[in-house]
């Protein structure tokens, strides 16, 4: 119990949660809070050049650590440019505490200079928000605050400081156990439920473990914990985008990513299975294809600790709500304890490898030095070139970012991060950002689209600053593929508006921010082009000049279900009725 | 393309909130941002100390959706319990006030005043020319008595809402 400012409450208070790192920009309504700052160099303040990216920096930092994200920013515009970032941890279920300035509680309400009504701007884009009236409050609010980002599902918090709080003086007050009044998300996981799911998966002929972001957000152990189930069952196992790296994809049993532009056997298999276990996956729109012929013949177990993600898209036949990792630890526990035996699951795999034997990931292309590279041969050789140096690779949104997740192949969780829920554009690059601060000595690559980067390619500056060793990694097809992809798809060619018109000069703009910058123009180079950017001390961005008009297969067509997937640019019909034309 | 919409069945919900600002928009904004109905909605504190409310909301939705609105209730920070009052074996009673002026002279008023009694509705206001009628009961009963007092002169409604309680003696 000490008196001093609310500013420097929200300091001791990151001081005391353990917070190393905070992401933000300054401006009038946080001054006190960075003068607070300013006196307490153990936390490191990271200046990006705009909101958006200290969010997503924060989300990065979050998703390679398992520690929540902290992000500092003014009121008015400050707040409004962190309101995509915020959203995207929503989505992606991912912790983070944004810290919000304010006009004083005198000005509220008068449109003052910089105000918005940032609680009312951000009530559906975070877990919670709280604005903060009272300095005395402060502490409880803000130990509160990274309880309920970090706790349960995770997510977003904003916390709105008016300047006149952080001014004023209060006393600073640390509950000493937080058992929140109304916010208890249940974690253990139900006793008959688990023994009912194990005998469920003990008597499967052909199951199948679809995984989510919910065994990465759980923790390294239950990472651990799903190879050893999985490899007790001796069941296949594909997973969402927001899963990938907590099994291994040089394991056997795995299938690759399932969905949208996931793999044929992954989606057959899903298709064709007796039993579904998913662990921490929300069966999205990307995952189901259409509903009505999703996984037709199975039953359906849900782990999720997200109580209202039960039946919300797919009805299931037992829910066991609680925490991935201790629900897995249960599940491995009571198959031991009831003798289990893995069953001959023989004629399944059988299955399986027939419909691996299409090789769905192969593309087609030339060999030669002087040919133009394929997208996909440059995420292989990014991946061959990075082997054993356990990179973290982030990505923006669109083509670039399918063809990392279909052949960029990750062992370990916390090394794939990605903007799946929200597919926020302009993600990667901040994320890289953040996820380097964290990991100062790893090999950090944003695999960029050209279109991507340029949303928050202001970064470099950041970078430049402090001296990151980020490299980008853009596969340069002078187009939005993903939305020409579509219009190939659904609008027999009318590129509206989705070629990448004007670019920079990449290698010119690397220059300008005393970046190294490289180009790779042909598959020749593309190797070395690789190891120099790997080798080259401090920021790189490699201009991978990749083929322009290549597209993202397989592929199921919004509104198709598993087993119409398009495996080859030849099975594009380029029209699409209305019905599947609504769909996104 | 026409876009289709499901039917549903009407259920009443219970909710007990922190009685803090930004709790009523919260539950609100759920409800729009998920495109669920709000047929009608009472709050109001419930305790000694302040520190809760208890939300009723009339909504309706085919099963899933009912459920799926419990959930998604139930997991927002500032909520303490969700109560599906149609729930099998959950009998519970309805009411809701509404206050009708109704205008007129001559024989109009005479059939309003005697309506009103039959309804066992309240007057609350006179003049020589109108009535106010406090009516208290479920929703079906206030709107019969509004449906006759458009016959009758009716120039104003304001109704509360649905309150709702489980019966028996166990608390929410």
């Amino acid at each position: 119990m000490t008196e001093m400012s609310g500013a420097d409450m929200v300091v001791q208070a990151l001081v005391d949660l353990g917070v190393d790192t905070v992401f933000g920009y300054p401006g009038g309504a946080v001054l006190p809070i960075y003068d607070a700052l300013y006196k307490h160099p153990t936390i490191k303040h990271i200046l990006v050049r705009h909101e958006q990216a200290a969010t997503h920096a924060a989300e990065g930092y979050a998703r390679s650590t398992g520690k929540p994200g902290v992000v500092l920013v003014t009121s008015g515009p400050g707040a409004t440019n962190a309101v995509t970032g915020i959203t995207d941890a929503l989505l992606d279920s991912i912790p983070m505490v944004v810290l919000t300035g304010q006009v004083p509680t005198t000005l509220i309400g008068t449109d003052a200079f910089q105000e918005c009504d940032t609680v009312g701007i951000t009530r559906h884009c975070t877990k919670h928000n709280y604005l903060v009236m009272d300095p005395d409050r402060l502490g409880p609010i803000m130990h509160e605050a990274f309880h309920i980002a970090t706790h349960g599902r995770p997510g977003p918090v904003v916390i709105d400081i008016p300047k006149n709080v952080q001014v004023a003086t209060g006393t600073y007050s640390v509950p000493e156990f937080i058992q929140h009044n109304s916010y208890r998300p249940q974690v253990e996981p139900d006793a008959d439920a688990i023994s009912q799911a194990i005998d469920m998966i003990a008597a499967a002929e052909r199951p199948v473990f679809y995984t989510g972001g919910g065994v990465i957000n759980a923790g390294p152990d239950a990472s651990a914990a799903l190879r050893q189930l999985v490899s007790l069952t001796g069941a296949p196992i594909t997973s969402t985008l927001m899963g990938l790296g907590a099994f291994p994809a040089d394991d056997p049993k795995w299938l690759g990513m399932l969905g949208m532009h996931g793999t044929y056997e992954a989606n057959m298999a899903m298709n064709r299975a007796d039993l579904i276990i998913a662990v921490g996956a929300r069966f999205d729109d990307r995952v189901t294809g259409r509903l009505d012929a999703f996984s037709p013949d199975s039953k359906k177990i849900h782990i999720d600790i997200d109580r209202s993600s039960i039946n919300k898209i797919v009805p299931v036949d037992l829910a066991v709500v609680g925490d991935a990792g201790r629900a897995l630890d249960a599940l491995i526990a009571a198959w031991q304890d009831k003798g289990h035996k893995a069953r001959d699951l023989g004629e399944w795999w059988r299955r399986v490898d027939g419909w691996r034997a299409t090789r769905c990931l192969d593309f087609p292309e030339k060999k030669e030095a002087s040919a133009e590279i394929m997208p996909q041969r440059a995420v292989k050789a990014l991946f061959d070139a990075t082997r054993g140096r356990d990179p973290i690779i982030t990505t923006e949104v669109g083509q670039h970012q399918m063809w990392a997740a279909q052949h960029f192949g990750f062992s370990a969780p916390n090394r794939w991060l990605t903007s799946g829920g929200l597919g926020t554009m302009g993600y990667g690059f901040p994320a890289a950002v953040g996820a380097q601060i964290a990991h100062p000595n790893r090999l950090v690559i944003c695999i960029a689209g050209e279109a991507s980067l340029q949303m928050n390619i202001q970064e470099m500056g950041t970078v430049a600053q402090y001296r990151l060793p980020v490299k980008i990694f853009i596969l340069n097809n002078e187009w939005m593929g993903m939305v020409r992809q579509w219009q190939e798809l659904t609008y027999e060619s009318r590129y509206s508006n989705s070629y990448s018109d004007s670019l920079p000069d990449f290698v010119k703009l690397a220059d300008a921010y005393g970046w190294t910058g490289l180009r790779i123009d042909n598959l020749g180079q593309l190797e070395d082009g690789i190891k120099k950017m790997i080798e080259t001390p401090g920021p790189v961005i490699v201009d991978c000049r990749v083929a322009q008009l290549a597209n993202c297969f397989p592929m199921i067509p919004s509104g198709a279900a598993h087993t119409d997937m398009i495996l080859q640019p030849s099975d594009v019909t380029g029209t699409m009725d209305d019905e599947a034309k609504a769909l996104v | 393309m026409k876009i289709k919409t499901e039917a549903g069945e009407r259920h009443v919900l219970a909710i007990t909130v922190d009685n803090e600002a930004g709790v009523l928009a919260k539950i609100t904004g759920l409800f729009t941002a998920r495109g669920y109905n709000i047929e009608s909605l009472t709050v109001a504190d419930i305790t000694a100390d302040h520190a809760l409310s208890r939300i009723t909301i009339v909504t309706s939705g085919p099963p899933p959706i009912i459920d799926q609105i419990i959930a998604q209730l139930d997991r927002l920070v500032p909520v303490h319990k969700v109560i599906d009052l149609n729930d099998a074996g959950e009998a519970h009673v309805e009411r809701e006030i509404a206050l009708v002026k109704v205008a007129g002279t001559g024989d109009k008023r005479i059939e309003a005043l005697r309506m009103a009694d039959v309804f066992r509705a309240k007057v609350v206001d006179t003049t020589l020319t109108s009535f106010i009628f406090e009516i208290t009961g479920t929703s079906d009963k206030v709107d019969r008595f509004i449906a006759l007092m458009r016959e009758c002169g009716l120039v104003e409604v304001g109704r509360t809402g649905v309150v709702a309680i489980a019966r028996g003696s166990e608390a929410l």
